[in-house]
């Protein structure tokens, strides 16, 4: 058991690394630091002192290592526009994206476990064959386009919602919230819908059809021959085993959640990490690219061992088998 | 021919009335990108052959100033929607198929070697692909795609922005393809007529290439084609987020997001149609696909 947790620690930690390696090659050799800050016309004794200064001269291991280093006491260097440093520039943009992805994974989670119990205990019912074909087309539709028709319902026609930004913010020391102001909370709305929705559907099928394996179980038939009600058959015994799995997936959902954060706060404007990184992409603003890399490269290698540890502790079969996850 | 009419596989076709639906619409839209320059009534990129005095015509709707009439209406620079459309269907699907073309022969070269010479280099490039697994594709797409603008001149991005579109999606999508491409390798390598080939001296690259990979082939054509629809999704999300086609070429993608501007202001067919096109074009790649899987490979499922 113990190997099993070192050597899964030990595949992290070298994926930890790879990713380091990456972002500091993109941040060392794409596009050239000294002329980015500089610009072309700078004299070479200027360069000299700038290289000097930023510690291009040195060997390129130590860089790398400066590179880690600085990192993990969240130094990323500055952004080429507005010379501003990169971790200020993100941490004042992460409490937005972190609001977002924690309201649309509540959304998803609530939402797809309460329709996907509903479509296992009704099966044959019409409402249930309803939730189910519009699950079908909610996943083929692209999740920018779920957002633009989002906006045009309930912004432009119904005039419900703001189609765009945070509303009014609350500032509680460097963490600004949304959540406290009505303005704030409505234009949490759309985009939180947007983007959870692909997982709405994804954790609804999963709670279904964990929920009908194991409503045909034997102990489900005895509780049942028990004479308990229905109620407490489904909610008391059949649910509690199916969440397990389904908590699970939705944990390693958090990743995508986050990468398509980007692409919601593109179509709302929301001033979150997603619209930074994008906007660094098309500006070429290496700093912020090669940051925004290692942090969601470090929190996908983070949730990925957390999931595989804990599958290690929820189910023995893995444990005897040494199976293991991938990285 | 005559064999292909009388094969299982086709009997099984006119009887799934979805592939047979599907498979007509894309192969309609693939004509009418082909197509392009003969059907569009007007050349959208020509700017002599706009006219101001059109813009914002509703679908079907006689113009104001000109009386002329537009089949989906006009943007705001009175450029033809449908022509529009049909140069933008062409763009998105070209990088979709290129994509998917660079990705199956990634995919299809890496899980040959790593499936069939195995040892250090399969664990190699499998870890590889396991660890571009964790990450979501679209944003490996994205993160290529920046990476290739800061190489590139920037006088050179606008230019070479479908190449860049192409390798950054190809690149984000090999992984399925290689796993699946080694697995039936794996399988494959055991028979029988790999080993008679080994015996009468055959080299390992002539068996990989003239033995294995006919074999191997049938899965992969079905995840190639799943992947298309996920290659043409990513291209019109890039290009939506302002990170793909450019202005000058725009692909359904780049129309959407300049669609979404004028929501605001009523008209709503400079976003309504080119995101149909999108929709239809997706729906349908995707379900075809399904059925190419349940039919040839009920495994894959």
């Amino acid at each position: 058991m113990l190997s099993i947790i070192l050597k899964r620690l030990t595949q992290s930690v070298v994926v930890l690394f790879l990713v380091a390696l990456i972002s500091f090659l993109i941040f060392r050799y794409v596009g050239n630091p000294v002329d980015n800050l500089l610009g072309q016309e700078a004299t070479v004794q200027q360069r000299a002192a700038l290289e000097e200064a930023l510690g291009l001269n040195q060997p390129i291991y130590e860089q790398y290592f400066d590179f880690v280093w600085s990192a993990l006491h969240f130094d990323f260097g500055n952004s080429y526009r507005g010379a501003l440093p990169v971790a200020e520039l993100i941490s004042s943009r992460l409490p937005a994206t972190l609001e977002l992805a924690f309201m649309s994974a509540l959304f998803a989670i609530i939402i797809g476990i309460i329709t996907g119990v509903y479509t296992a205990i009704r099966r044959n019912s019409f409402l249930s064959k309803f939730i189910l074909s519009i699950s079908l087309i909610g996943v083929s539709l692209p999740t920018f386009l779920i957002g633009v028709l989002l906006i045009w319902l309930f912004a432009v026609e119904l005039k419900w919602l703001p189609s765009f930004g945070r509303g009014e913010t609350i500032q509680l020391g460097w963490w600004s919230t949304g959540l406290l102001t009505l303005s704030g909370l409505k234009s949490l709305i759309l985009p939180s819908i947007t983007l959870g929705l692909y997982q709405l559907t994804l954790i609804m099928r999963l709670t279904r059809s964990e929920m009908l394996e194991v409503l045909d179980q034997d102990y489900v038939r005895f509780v049942r021959a028990l004479g308990l009600s229905n109620k407490q058959v489904h909610f008391r015994h059949a649910l509690p085993n199916t969440l397990i799995p389904v908590i699970t997936i939705a944990g390693l959902q958090l990743g995508s959640i986050v990468a398509f954060a980007i692409v919601t706060e593109t179509v709302f404007q929301w001033p979150g990490v997603g619209l930074l990184f994008i906007n660094s992409v098309y500006f070429v603003d290496i700093p912020v690219m090669s940051a925004y890399l290692l942090l969601v490269g470090g929190l996908f290698v983070i949730i990925n061992l957390i999931v595989d540890l804990l599958y290690l502790i929820i189910d023995p079969r893995i444990r005897d088998n040494q199976l293991i996850g991938k990285a | 021919m005559n064999r292909f009419l009388k094969s299982d596989f086709f009997y099984d076709f006119l009887r799934a009335p979805i592939a047979v639906a599907s498979f007509v619409v894309v192969s309609t839209l693939i004509l009418l990108a082909l197509l392009a320059n003969f059907i569009a009534p007007t050349n959208p990129f020509d700017p002599a052959s706009l006219n101001l005095m059109n813009g914002f015509t509703a679908p079907m709707e006689p113009n104001a100033f000109t009386g002329e009439i537009f089949l989906m209406g006009t943007d705001d620079q009175g450029r033809d929607l449908f022509s529009a459309i049909l140069f933008g269907l062409r763009v998105s699907l070209f990088v979709g198929l290129m994509a998917v073309l660079l990705a199956t022969v990634i995919g299809v070269f890496l899980g040959l070697i790593a499936g069939y010479i195995g040892g250090w280099l399969d664990s190699l490039i499998m870890r590889l692909a396991d660890i571009q697994m964790t990450f979501p594709s679209i944003l490996i797409a994205m993160l290529i795609y920046g990476v290739a603008r800061g190489v590139l001149p920037p006088e050179l991005r606008d230019e070479m922005a479908i190449t860049v579109l192409i390798l950054s999606i190809g690149l984000s999508e090999w992984v399925s393809i290689a796993r699946t491409v080694r697995g039936s390798t794996l399988v494959e390598k055991e028979k029988e007529y790999v080993a008679a080939a080994r015996l009468i001296g055959l080299n390992h690259s002539r068996i990989m290439i003239r033995h294995i990979l006919p074999n191997v082939l049938s899965p992969v054509l079905v995840i190639a084609t799943i992947t298309l629809a996920l290659a043409i999704i990513a291209e019109a999300t890039l290009s939506f987020l302002g990170v793909g086609a450019p202005p000058t070429k725009p692909s359904l993608g780049t129309l959407i997001r300049v669609g979404q501007d004028f929501l605001f202001s009523g008209e709503w067919w400079i976003l309504l149609f080119p995101a149909l096109t999108l929709l239809a074009l997706a729906l349908s790649v995707n379900l075809f696909g399904d059925w190419l899987r349940d039919t040839l490979n009920p495994r894959l499922k």
